[in-house]
């Protein structure tokens, strides 16, 4: 399989290095956990006439991931075990990126256009963008795949699958 | 005997011209997606579910467990044809095979690498057809403590056996318990850390969860490298498969003991990928050809390929057995009985007969059929990686947000499923491990469940947990594997403190 972009050069410059991603991270996942035990606490966390509140389990579910998560700061604060390797350079993150926004701007177009529609023309453009395929060539693979799938689910399988609010499709009757 | 008596009534009810085509049709899928980067034996069995949703049980757990043995199998095509491991279970197969390859031995390192797998399923089988029935047996006694004590097991021995930070474990499995809580609560019809949301009353689906943290993240982590494959041509001609067949005899220590390695890793929860790894340093290390593993040694094949497939064919007797999946595959397929209306658990041994000895049956010919599809269509499959990636990755993609979407008909799924794409890539690169999340969501509910049950029983004291002998003993093996680090830790300071 060849790529669009060569593999990374040791020369790119690092954006992050493990050990700040994996203290936000920490954090954030602190964050969730304090989040769950204050709710667990809001719902009911102690035993109630009929038995365990709804709280109960999710109480000390919320417990195991604040204390993990405040057990992982202390590790990647502590200097000893510091992580200085990059987590990821500029030239990693440009790719990362390159396949993550198109992906997000495709589940929002999937929401007017439906999943067929959305779908040809996300492969269509990545081909062209990412791959530097011809356009036509492009284009024509994208309806294909679509429309593969849509024999496949709506003729075949019966499974309907998201037209999307503005239903460009609608003319064919499924 | 009566199991094979049972067993022989399972193969009547698998060959039928349709199980016996969707069997075929399940490996083929399984290897393409096990091929696939992005696509693995996990997610695509999660993607593939919905469609079986009209199907009877029986064939749609032939199909989809077909493609589970089809992933098994596709994993090493790409590890010795391209040095790139499809699945994260073969990555120890490229340390000899992908040598063996570029010596111009990619048909023997291949027929190796299948035959072992077959040879590890088929012992796994084998043990799964005598021990899954006396497990479902023992477990029809156990009330709501053992079960609990039993889900203490499963998550305890992730920390105790798993690599990495034990902080890390421990996090992602609880924030999988954590999202499995979300939504309404079955007991008490209070809605649960939904802030208000009502989409959010459904909850998380795991099904959501594995698209986006195997596949989504997949696709970034391989976009990320930038994959550029250099891949040699791979043809096996009959004369080949002899030839190698004639030979692998002389390895059958190395194939007894990593299957031995492989089951206890798939039934216990270590999973497929450990398992390959420790029966490849194993081999390595009792092999009189040791020194020279890595340079292309037929037995470096063998030990992972065997080791792996034992696993991902045992992991599913304690799903059957106990309703316990022992990997995220197993979750999913465990998912799916749910969905066709099965209760998983020791009961399904009694009630399902047809549908536990059909699938135990299917395993046999699955694995049978697996192992000539493979030989036979390798070039096939070899030439699909030659598609490049710019119009593999989209391609994936969309075939992800399909399979989100199936699952409830839910537009907010597919974000969801993106959501998870990120979080998947961040944990891989910071090793939080998967596996406990994915667990933890598709078991919470029935832990949370059991946990309860034992606290009504004994009125909230814990010490249930230590009411017979058997609650006991399981209960104390779980907390010794989770803090096992600990333990192991403080006997090696004071090995080193009696040393010095």
């Amino acid at each position: 399989m060849s790529d669009p972009v060569p593999p990374g050069e040791a020369g790119s410059p690092s954006v992050a290095n493990n050990h700040s991603v994996d203290t936000v991270v920490a954090a954030l996942l602190l964050l969730i956990g304090a989040v769950v035990v204050f709710e667990a606490w809001r719902l009911g966390a102690r035993w109630t006439s009929d038995g365990p509140g709804a709280g109960y389990f999710p109480f000390y579910i919320g417990l195991i991931v604040c204390i993990s998560a405040v057990g992982i700061l202390v590790q990647s604060l502590r200097k000893a075990s510091r992580d200085s390797a990059t987590f990821v350079d500029q030239e990693q993150l440009r790719r990362v990126l390159s396949v993550l926004l198109p992906a997000t701007v495709y589940v929002l177009v999937i929401g007017f256009l439906g999943l067929y529609v959305a779908s040809a023309i996300y492969i269509a453009i990545f081909m062209v963008v990412l791959g530097k395929y011809p356009p036509a060539k492009s284009v024509l693979l994208g309806v294909i795949v679509s429309a593969a799938f849509f024999v496949m689910f709506e003729v075949w399988f019966k499974v309907p699958l998201y037209k999307g609010s503005l239903d460009p499709l609608h003319f064919l009757g499924y | 005997m009566q199991e094979l008596n049972l067993l022989l009534h399972g193969f009547a009810v698998v060959l039928t011209p349709l199980n016996i085509g969707l069997m075929f049709v399940g490996i083929i899928l399984g290897v393409l997606i096990g091929v696939l980067p992005g696509l693995g034996g996990a997610n695509g069995v999660a993607i593939l579910l919905p469609l079986t949703f009209t199907m009877s049980p029986t064939s749609a757990i032939v199909m989809l467990s077909c493609i589970y043995w089809g992933a098994l199998f596709g994993g090493a095509i790409t590890s010795i044809l391209f040095n790139i491991p499809g699945e994260p279970w073969s990555v120890a197969t490229t340390f000899d095979g992908y040598p063996l390859a570029q010596r111009g031995q990619a048909g023997q390192a291949l027929t190796a690498a299948f035959t072992s797998s077959f040879v590890g399923a088929l012992v796994a089988v084998i043990m799964i057809t005598f021990l899954a029935p006396l497990v479902a047996r023992f477990a029809l006694k156990f009330g709501a403590p053992e079960y609990f004590a039993v889900y203490l097991l499963t998550f305890c021995s992730f920390v105790g056996m798993g690599r990495g930070s034990p902080f890390k474990i421990l996090v992602s499995m609880a924030l999988g318990f954590a999202l499995a809580a979300v939504g309404m609560d079955t007991v008490t019809g209070q809605l649960r850390l939904t802030f208000g949301q009502p989409e959010l009353m459904r909850g998380f689906d795991f099904l959501i969860a594995v698209i986006g943290l195997f596949g989504i993240g997949e696709i970034l982590l391989s976009m990320e490298e930038g994959l550029q494959f250099s891949g040699k041509a791979a043809r096996i001609n009959p004369k080949v498969v002899w030839e190698t067949w004639k030979e692998l005899p002389k390895y059958w220590v190395t194939s007894v003991r990593s299957s031995l390695v492989g089951i206890w890793m798939g039934i216990t929860p270590g999973g497929a990928t450990p398992a390959s790894f420790m029966s490849y340093g194993l081999a390595k290390q009792m092999s009189k050809n040791g020194a020279k593993f890595g340079t292309g040694e037929i037995e470096g094949v063998i030990a992972p390929e065997t080791a792996a497939h034992a696993a991902g064919t045992s992991a599913l007797l304690p799903m059957l057995a106990l309703g316990i999946p022992g990997s995220p595959t197993a979750a999913v397929l465990l998912g799916g009985l749910l969905i066709w209306g099965l209760q998983p658990g020791p009961l399904l041994f009694v009630e399902q007969k047809d549908f536990v000895w059909g699938l135990i049956a299917s395993m046999y010919l699955g694995n049978l059929v697996g192992l000539i599809v493979v030989l036979t269509t390798v070039p096939l499959f070899a030439s699909i990686l030659r598609i490049p990636f710019s119009i593999i990755a989209p391609v994936i993609i969309v075939i992800c947000a399909i399979g989100a979407y199936t699952v409830h008909s839910a537009m907010l799924d597919i974000w969801f499923m993106l959501g998870f794409g990120v979080i998947g890539y961040v944990f891989k690169k910071l090793d939080y491990p998967l596996a406990p999340l994915v667990l933890a969501l598709v078991l919470g509910d029935k832990a949370e469940d059991s946990f309860r049950q034992s606290m009504l029983v004994s009125q909230g004291e814990l010490s249930i947990m230590w009411a017979n002998p058997l609650v006991g003993s399981i209960t104390t093996l779980a907390l010794l594997l989770l803090f096992w680090p600990l333990i192991g830790a403080a006997m090696g300071a004071l090995r080193r403190r009696l040393e010095a």
